[in-house]
């Protein structure tokens, strides 16, 4: 596979780590009353599903940067790639 | 119809006339007591249980595509009891010891052969997590033997024992474990699941599960709507996709395994081989190609197909500790979906659905689960309690705390 970075151009996977799906981004508030079972969900629960799927690599090899990838996963096809900086603080403006 | 040697001799003497199809090519009726989903290793294996040991009747295991035609036919065949934890363990033993009386369970030939697994160690810490490990085996009643390095060269003369970096210093020997000829096992378990009055429902892929009031009614296929009083769900490679339809999330992500053939060679391993300095295992099919694997690829996937990186990483593997098979020609590859779970252990359990039942999760180790995952899932639909080897595999571990992570690295299913 080959992630097209947004700043470095096409990067074979092999330089990046995986993470997992990019809900990992949304860490629940620990102060909330019911901050358990949400963490047992953030932590443990996955939708997994065969088709689009928005997930997290680290560029360990390259610039050390965090990306959301979007990839198709039943062809391996990647549709966009993010900084996951800019979706984190898109998101922050958003709320 | 029996399989025997006697009757092997009359067909060879009157022309091979009276052999007949090993099962039916059942149609859907309109309702079922219990119904399988997914016609694998583990839903055949399922449905055998339940009308033999179980006494169970009205049963059907409804399979998408033919059955044995997914993840039972694409492992490397290896079947072992070298667990280390007790919740993994006492069920890992009880699978071997089903393995051994499998073929006379089920008139069939599963060519099921223990010829022993070496999982070699290459440093004193690894050699010490070994000895602990099969001390775990010895006190659950599995065999466990710690070779040193020259009762490592009796068995295989041929590894690289003075590799200068991952240097051999011994091995835990597992004599039982060994290898099964995977495609037999599925047809074995459906003949005899097809004897005993099971349908096996092929070409019917379940599009939706019916609910009322929290409770499972039937399934929608793409065969028409089938009753059930109870569902066994064991599709494990596409846990998520299915489940999903019940309206479930699963502590599961799918991930692509790859495994690769070599072209056949003279006999040449004696039994299943592992690399402790990386990830690869070998073993030698009595075709005579060399059977291996390694990681998997890391990526969430339902595409049965991997990438280079892992083929080279597995490849280099294999050069690390036989150095002659450098010349050897690889012939076939390919890929298959694993629901890699949480803590790297499976899952059979009910659901929050009633009626609805899991079996699931078996990460890329479920070819040698295969009949006691079978056992104990007709168990739990047979009675709704866990059967005794797998009280561990509970939905509600991740929420308590009672993981069964063998490899200690938590929540991160691509390390299992």
């Amino acid at each position: 596979m080959i992630i097209p970075h947004p700043l470095l151009g096409p990067r074979d996977a092999e330089e990046f780590v995986y993470l997992g799906d990019a809900s990992l981004l949304d860490r629940p508030d620990w102060q909330e009353e019911n901050a358990d079972a949400a963490f047992f969900t953030y932590q443990y629960l996955r939708d997994n599903p065969a088709g689009t799927h928005r997930e997290l690599w680290f560029h360990e090899q390259g610039d050390r940067s965090w990306l959301v990838v979007t990839r198709d996963t039943t062809t391996h096809d990647i549709l966009t790639v993010e900084f996951a900086s800019d979706v984190a603080l898109a998101k922050a403006g958003s709320r | 119809m029996s399989y025997s040697g006697f009757r092997v001799i009359r067909e060879a003497l009157t022309g091979h006339k009276g052999w007949k199809p090993a099962w039916r090519d059942a149609s859907p009726q309109s309702g079922y007591d219990i119904v399988i989903v997914g016609g694998g290793g583990h839903g055949l294996a399922t449905a055998h249980y339940l009308a033999k040991v179980y006494k169970k009747t009205r049963i059907a295991v409804v399979e998408k595509g033919w059955i044995g035609g997914g993840n039972v036919g694409r492992n490397t065949t290896i079947i072992r009891a070298n667990y280390l934890l007790p919740g993994n363990e006492r069920f890992y033993k009880f699978s071997l010891d089903l393995w051994e009386g499998l073929e006379q369970d089920l008139n069939y030939n599963a060519m099921v052969s223990q010829r022993g697994i070496i999982n070699l160690f290459h440093t004193d810490g690894q050699r010490d997590a070994y000895r602990r490990r099969g001390n775990a085996m010895i006190l659950h009643g599995t065999d466990a033997e710690l070779l040193d390095a020259d009762a490592v060269r009796r068995e295989a003369p041929f590894l690289d024992f003075e590799n200068a970096r991952f240097p051999i210093k011994g091995a835990l020997m597992h004599r039982g474990g060994g290898t099964v000829r995977h495609d037999a096992v599925a047809w074995g378990y459906a003949r005899s699941a097809d004897r005993h009055g099971v349908d096996i429902i092929q070409n019917c892929e379940v599009t939706g599960f019916r609910i009322d009031d929290g409770k499972v009614t039937g399934l929608d296929t793409t065969r028409g709507f089938i009753g059930a009083k109870k569902v066994g769900v064991a599709v494990a490679g596409s846990s998520g996709r299915v489940m999903a339809r019940a309206g479930l999330r699963l502590p599961i992500e799918s991930h692509v395994l790859q495994a690769f053939v070599s072209e056949g060679l003279k006999p040449l391993i004696p039994g299943v081989i592992t690399f402790g300095a990386g990830h690869f295992y070998v073993s030698q099919s009595d075709k005579g190609g060399l059977v291996f694997g390694g990681d998997i690829d890391g990526y969430n996937s339902y595409a049965q197909r991997g990438n280079l990186p892992v083929v080279e990483d597995v490849c280099e593997g294999g050069m690390a500790i036989m150095p002659m098979i450098g010349r050897v020609r690889l012939l076939r590859q390919w890929g298959g979906i694993m629901d890699m779970s949480m803590d790297g252990s499976p899952i059979i359990d009910q659901t929050p659905v009633e009626g609805l039942y899991f079996n699931g999760g078996w990460c890329y180790g479920g070819f040698k689960a295969t009949p006691a995952s079978g056992f104990t899932f007709a168990h739990l639909l047979a009675t709704d309690q866990p059967h005794e080897c797998a009280t561990a595999f509970r939905f509600d571990r991740f929420e308590t705390g009672l993981m069964i992570d063998e490899k200690g690295v938590g929540a991160q299913p691509n390390l299992h």
